[in-house]
């Protein structure tokens, strides 16, 4: 029940007069990282403690006037360093605080004007303090444009929102603009999907809408199940009126009056953001009928999933929504010709969906500034792995390997967390079904169609930087057990085919491999690949025939030397005894539990290959050293 | 307390204005109350929708957040996300297990009080390696970390028993 | 040329003719494309993966899914695909029982036949599957899922054509299995025994229950007198198995062989088809002349009488009260027989040989069991007795063709046709049009009662009067004829069901087919039977006419009543005791409260009531003595909210109804003590 007519010039400008009444702003990161790393005791801490020195806090803009206001803000992808506390209007950023830290802050730094030193980021580099995002490497280097707000605004304040402009998008495409236009503007943009199919989303949202059926609908896959993604939860717990705003636009572009949000369940706090969203635009009137007075209605509703990652597909996730197993159906019909409830459907990205009322608002042209002629715009990656810096980045397309992995990500490190010279061995690049980037692709400028002819893709940004200590045949194993549990067991090849891979590749990691096995395994992976229903089973051999291809001599070495180049594969280890260094103690041999270890006093030892169990024990025993070849 | 827990049932089904489509969100919100799924609200709740036992059961099995046996009270999850994964995540899990005298297929302890299952991601990747215990998340955990916090769980049921 | 509505296949061009999807096409221009999980008559489902198919500029494409567009350049059979196949059959075959020999399907198994077809010669494979147990506890079908290859057709046959959904897939990925809900036997859920899933399963993993041992044991006990009796659909289909056409009728031959294999007598079952008819057509007029119980629902298909026992209770007092001719045989045979023959009833085994499988659970009924003896003590199903043929190494194509024994194995067209669907309705016109003044007609043919589709109606005028008929095949579509029955969308004097796609001829026991025009055939084989024989109204049998004479008297007497007649009872879907809602600690017996929370009685208020009668067992502390259970349903829908207090059921129940019975249970219990 609307009070009033939406007027967001009127938001704006109530929430503005707010916050200029406000001198300074605490916001405390309450991403689920952060949270998890102990930020909402940090928020509580401030509050408490600000009102007993007597300052005005507030935790809600109200029009009293107030000194400081302290809020919560979405992630703002530098987890690691976490908790993350942002002071305006110094811009500066806080790494680490721990609730004892805030007395500190609020003296030195709210009252004195000083930055805690302490508490600033170090370069790990330059050992230089950095006081704000801008001087962090790890943030200059990213563009950060969907990311923009996330980590500065309250997500569960819609004013705020609109203060930011937002809604205004919408509000042009309800009022300014046809179906039609909105189509062609999205479609010049060039935007592509960022769930990891790359198709042009304008084409999508102008094929569904010239079906001729008066009921369609608009879903947003927030189905974010590749492990090592977390973009979406991003943008869904840190802005989560950016999606509702593009899903709007997108029922205005089909002619939708209904919508479905898709969340993980996984995923509690974007849950419970979205859900919050929905409802506040609700009050306000931007979702329900006759919105901003025109003659488009649209609803939305938020269906949390049950832990399937098969339902990331969208017509399991179609399935899913009807109350069914979700389990994909073939295609043709696509979605936009027959989808829920055999009607009309598009089905975007959360990403995608929020790129979209800034492409609105700053128009095609502009939008294709940013980025390659193919893959205009920028992608969020969850930067992870052994690298420096980890966590969220948002980068144009075109950036290559190289920034990311040394300017952004700051280096690659070692297993202790130490920055390596050797560089990286390969960076996994579009979660489980992807494929992995190797030391050629150092310069490659990153985007759909040049990812995709190096044989990866850019999938929904997950990137795992591995250094020289991994071994490619466990990753390539580690995702294809997690696509195997995770396969709905509808089809032949991949419910069959990726199990049979599995084994393979455990063959081959457990020493149990031939000379067919490698020639079958491809075979199979083809088969699974070229054959399967979905996208999963379609794109879950990728990891393997991405590593075969880049180290296929690794898989050989497990495979005709029944050895592991980087000892990480525990029954490939061969343990064996340096001479040099053998003192002939004979504490070893006491100690192999199948006397594997032979070998005269004060002689060097020597272990029975044949006997040797790998258990590990010589290797504790030795005070010298000079047992290797075991798994670290 | 069967009473208020079936009276739920029919209230979660009423709700859902007794639609077969909404029968996902209605299996949420029906092992919220129970901590599972019984056989015999299953039996209830296919009746209730009219749609057959056989198909009910076909969905909640599909999906792993629904679970047919009962749960521990606290539900430990590891994440064996690829970042997790990469950060050591299987030591936190065989450190759980011999700590609570469980194996990957009975991982339940006999006094209902936890279960450890692993996750394929949390999307907390910044703070690998992570666990999840009920809706508290725990990042940049190490095999002792984890023990602790569960050391330190068991304490505090100790103490609430002795309370009680 | 190039603008027609043609597709190019392998090189050839061929025209679209209204096929849904590439698969029809191809496999209309000669090539047969390999598929399990693709059925005319259900949903396509794109699981298999073996019928993919390349398309020019698309790639590869599964052509089941796939619509045929003009132009299209497809190929059929490049070296990838073939490749492909053979991974997906490897690959099925690697977790399948591999002893080919010992399966039922032997030399009937679509894999089998794949495997041969695409040159399988070693499968590179693992087997990863844990073994699962046999599921043989149902009466008509056994269920392997060690042979189950999850196609999915047997789920979507029970769902979609069969309206009943007993079994589906449970769990995910390489952990699916096809199970009734919480892994249960079939003989615990709402199967209805159609077996329909079995005659659409492509391996042995669901296969009808065979029972050939028995017979055998029967058939060389030399004390024993064993009678036959076989189904009008059998004579048109067991010939497919001995590489004769569909349709071409072989009863001489199945006569011969039953003696050769030591039957005493062979009747045919045409001739209680024949009494069935003016028993069911008696009753029709009786109830059309008093205007009650209408519409008349025919009875003679078991899984549809369960089907109604189960869903449709409330109508069971229009289900026609006669048995199924096959029953009526068992009792009229164990009667008349001992009486003739002058031996005891138990030393009669009387076989059925029938196409069905719900037969085998018809025959187990506890009301067909008189003082300990079965009317009816074998059912056999067509395949069954190709097998026996087998084993009793006879050429059937070569055997000199019998005749039945007499009496019972004279029949009229009427009973004939009954293996048909509309044979039933065609028959009782047949009788009806003589019975009432008047209506007689010249030809003895009602054509409007045959044909193809799932639901067909007719209307005749009966002296005037109109009497509207529906004739159904399918238990998808008894559900849809029954809901526009209950809403009032149609009003229908009588309605005849069979559970099988086709009717009986296209039942779960006849030989398997994987061609749907076989059905077709088999059904005009039936026609020709009649066409070919000398009466064709039930009531001009001969023999039937004596047998009123010498000893039923009439139609309906009491006589009639006690050996062709039957009862129906509602069943419980759901064979678990319900949920305990308050149960009690108390050590002496508590008094049962059972409220039904089935949708009807659901929406007529059983929520409230349960929480006053709990709210009433509070107030009175009666707590220690009563249990209150939420059952899933007492099957009486009309009468709800149903609740049973102790042994009472009550109807259209209020609070006062059950407390005043809670009362009287309960000062009753107390007096006893």
């Amino acid at each position: 029940m609307r009070t009033h007519e939406l007027d967001l010039d009127r938001i704006k400008e109530d929430y503005l007069k707010k916050q200029d009444k406000v001198s300074r702003r605490v916001i405390v990161c309450a991403g689920t990282g952060c949270v998890a790393n102990g930020s909402l005791p940090v928020y509580e801490e401030f509050v408490t403690t600000l009102m007993k020195h007597n300052i005005r806090v507030a935790v809600e803009l109200k029009t009293e006037e107030e000194d400081v206001y302290v809020s919560k803000s979405g992630c703002q992808g530098f987890c690691q360093m976490g908790p993350l506390v942002t002071i305006l209007p110094e811009r500066i950023l806080y790494t680490k605080v721990k609730k004892e830290d805030v007395e500190e802050i609020i003296s030195a730094t709210l009252i004195g004007g000083k930055a805690v030193e302490r508490l600033l980021y170090t370069d790990s580099n330059t050992k230089k303090k950095c006081k704000g995002v801008n001087d962090i490497q790890f943030y200059k280097k990213q563009h950060r444009f969907v990311l923009k707000e996330c980590g500065i605004i309250d997500p569960e304040d819609v004013n705020e929102y609109i203060a930011k402009d937002g809604y205004r998008a919408a509000r042009k495409a309800c009022l300014e603009m046809n179906a039609e236009s909105i189509c062609k503007e999205i479609l010049d943009s060039g935007l592509r999907g960022r769930g990891g199919g790359g198709f042009p989303a304008g084409r999508k949202w102008d094929i569904t809408r010239v079906q001729k059926n008066a009921k369609k609908y608009v879903i947003c896959n927030g189905d974010e199940g590749d492990p090592g993604a977390f973009m979406d939860r991003s943008v869904m717990e840190g802005n989560p009126h950016s999606v509702i705003e593009g899903m709007i636009i997108a029922s205005c572009a089909i002619g939708a009056d209904e919508g479905v949000v898709y969340v993980r369940a996984e995923y509690p706090l974007a849950v419970k953001r979205m859900r919050k969203a929905v409802l506040d635009a609700n009050k306000i009137g931007i979702l329900g009928k006759n919105i901003f007075g025109s003659e488009h209605s649209f609803t939305l509703n938020v269906m949390e999933g049950a832990g399937a990652f098969v339902c990331g597909e969208e017509t399991a996730m179609i399935a899913s929504i009807e109350g069914k197993r979700g389990m994909p159906s073939p295609k043709p019909p696509f979605p936009a010709q027959s989808g829920l409830w055999g009607k009309p459907t598009v089905i975007n990205n959360v990403e995608t969906l929020a790129t979209v009322p800034l492409i609105i608002k700053m128009g095609a042209k502009e939008y294709r500034k940013l980025g390659t002629a193919g893959s205009p715009g920028t992608k969020t990656f969850a930067l992870t792995g052994h690298v420096v810096n980890t966590g969220l980045i948002e980068v144009p397309f075109g950036t290559t390997l190289r920034e990311i992995v040394n300017n952004i990500a700051g280096g690659v490190t070692d297993d202790k967390g130490m920055i390596s010279n050797e560089g990286f061995k390969a960076v996994q690049i579009g979660g489980p079904s992807g494929g992995c980037l190797v030391d050629e692709h150092l310069d490659l400028a990153m985007d759909f169609d040049s990812l995709k002819k190096a044989g990866a893709m850019v999938g929904s940004g997950g990137l795992v930087v591995m250094n020289k200590r991994t071994c490619m045949v466990s990753i390539a194993r580690f995702f294809m057990q997690f696509t195997q549990n995770e396969s709905c067991g509808k089809c032949v090849l991949c419910r069959e085919g990726t199990k049979q891979l599995l084994n393979l590749l455990d063959d081959i990691i457990e020493g149990r491999a031939t000379d067919e096995t490698l020639a079958l395994l491809e075979q199979l992976a083809y088969a699974v690949q070229k054959g399967s229903l979905c996208g999963l089973g379609k794109t879950a051999p990728n990891p393997v025939l991405s590593t075969l291809k880049y180290f296929r001599k690794e898989y050989e070495a497990h495979i005709k030397d029944k050895y592991c180049p980087t000892g990480q594969c525990k029954a490939l280890a061969k343990f064996s005894i340096n001479a040099a260094q053998c003192k002939g103690c004979t504490l070893c041999a006491r100690k192999c539990p199948v006397g594997a270890i032979s070998g005269e006093k004060a002689k060097p030892h020597v272990i029975d290959q044949k006997k040797c169990i790998k258990c590990g024990a010589c290797v504790a025993a030795c005070k010298f050293g000079a047992i290797g070849g075991g798994a670290k | 307390m069967k009473l208020r827990k079936f009276q739920k049932v029919c209230e979660i089904i009423e709700a859902n204005d007794r639609k077969s489509s909404r029968l996902i969100p209605i299996l949420q919100a029906v092992q919220e109350e129970y901590r599972y799924l019984p056989e015999e609200i299953l039996t209830f709740i296919a009746t209730a929708l009219d749609i057959s036992p056989a198909k009910v059961f076909g969905v909640a099995t599909f999906y792993s957040h629904f679970t047919l046996k009962p749960k521990g009270k606290y539900i430990v999850r590891i994440c064996d996300g690829t970042a997790c994964h990469v950060k050591g995540s299987i030591k936190l899990l065989d450190a759980l297990l011999a700590k609570l005298k469980l194996t990957a297929e009975v991982n339940t302890t006999s006094d209902m009080m936890f279960t450890v299952e692993t996750v394929s991601c949390l999307g907390a990747c910044g703070l690998a390696p992570a666990v999840v215990i009920n809706d508290k998340v725990y990042g940049q955990m190490t095999p002792e970390k984890v023990v602790t916090v569960i050391d330190g769980i068991i304490e505090e049921e100790k103490h609430a028993n002795t309370r009680a | 040329m190039k603008n027609q509505n043609t597709v190019i296949i392998d090189g050839r061009e061929i025209p679209i003719e209204g096929e849904r999807n590439l698969l029809e096409v191809i496999r209309k221009a000669g090539i047969n494309i390999p598929t399990f999980c693709y059925h005319s008559e259900l949903s396509v489902y794109g699981a298999c993966r073996l019928c993919m198919v390349d398309v020019e500029g698309r790639g590869l494409v599964s052509s089941c899914s796939t619509p045929p567009e003009a132009g299209m350049k497809i190929r059929t059979n490049t070296e990838e695909i073939r490749s492909m196949r053979k991974i997906t059959i490897e690959l099925l075959l690697a977790n399948h029982d591999q002893n080919c020999p010992t399966c039922p399907k032997n030399t009937m198994c679509q894999l089998q036949n794949l495997a041969k077809n695409l040159g399988i010669k070693k499968v590179r494979f693992k087997n990863t599957a844990a073994r699962a147990p046999i599921d043989d506890t149902s009466l008509s079908i056994v269920r392997d899922p060690n042979k189950c290859i999850l196609c999915g057709d047997c789920v979507r046959m029970c769902s979609e054509v069969q309206g009943v959904g007993v079994i589906d897939f449970a769990y995910r990925g390489s952990e699916s299995m096809v199970v009734p809900s919480f892994k249960k036997n079939l003989d615990s859920v709402e199967c209805v025994y159609c077996g329909q899933c079995s005659r659409v399963c492509p391996t042995g993993a669901l296969t009808p229950k065979p029972e050939t041992d028995l017979v055998w044991k029967a058939l060389d006990d030399k004390k024993k007198i064993v009678v036959a009796q076989i189904a009008p659909a059998v004579r048109v289909a067991i010939g497919e198995m001995f590489t004769l056409q569909p349709g071409v009728t072989t009863t001489g031959q199945i006569i011969t062989a039953l003696r050769s294999m030591g039957f005493d007598k062979v009747f045919d079952t045409s001739f209680t088809a024949d009494l069935t008819v003016i028993e069911e057509g008696n009753e029709f007029l009786q109830r059309v002349i008093k205007g009650e119980k209408l519409p008349l629902f025919t009875s003679c298909c078991p899984a549809w009488v369960k089907f109604a026992e189960q869903y449709y209770p409330g109508y069971l007092k229009n289900l026609s009260s006669c048995r199924s001719p096959q029953q009526m045989f068992g009792s009229l045979t164990k009667e008349m027989l001992s009486m003739e023959l002058g031996v005891k009833k138990e030393d009669i085994v009387v076989v059925s040989i029938m196409p069905c499988t719900a037969k085998k659970y018809e025959a187990k009924r506890p009301e067909f069991k008189k003082s300990g003896v079965w009317d009816i003590d074998h059912v056999i199903t067509t395949q069954e007795l190709g097998t026996m043929i087998g084993e009793a190494g006879l050429c059937f194509t070569d055997l000199e063709p019998g005749s039945f024994d007499m009496p019972f194995g004279f029949k009229t067209g009427g009973g004939i046709i009954f293996g048909n669907s509309g044979g039933v309705s065609e028959a009782v016109l047949r009788f009806v049009t003589e019975k009432v003044p008047g209506a007689k007609t010249d030809s003895y043919e009602f054509t409007q009662a045959r044909g193809q589709e799932g639901i067909r109606e007719l209307t005749v005028t009966l002296n005037g009067r109109t009497v509207k008929m529906a004739i159904v095949n399918g238990l998808g579509n008894a559900k849809k004829i029954m809901e526009r029955i209950k809403n009032k969308e149609a009003e229908y004097d009588f309605v005849e069901v069979m559970a099988c796609p086709g009717g009986c001829i296209g039942g779960a026991g006849q030989p398997v087919y994987h061609d749907n025009r076989v059905r077709g055939k088999r059904t005009k084989g039936l026609y020709e039977n009649d066409r070919m024989l000398q009466l064709h109204r039930p009531q001009e049998n001969p023999y039937i006419v004596e047998l009123y004479k010498k000893s039923l008297e009439a139609p309906g007497s009491q006589k009639a009543h006690n050996l062709l007649h039957t009862h129906y009872k509602a069943r419980k879907r759901i064979f678990k005791e319900g949920v305990t809602i308050s149960g009690t600690s108390g050590t002496t017996v508590p008094l049962e409260v059972s409220i039904c929370f089935g949708t009807s009685c659901f929406l007529k208020g059983a929520q409230n009531l349960l929480h006053q009668i709990l709210e009433y067992i509070k107030t009175v502390d009666i707590a220690d003595k009563v249990e209150v259970k939420a059952s899933f349903c007492f099957e009486k829908c009309d009468s709800g909210p149903m609740i049973r207090v102790g042994d009472v059921v009550i109807e259209h129940a209020t609070f006062d109804k059950v407390r005043a019975a809670m009362e009287t249970a309960l000062a009753g219990a107390h007096g006893n003590k």
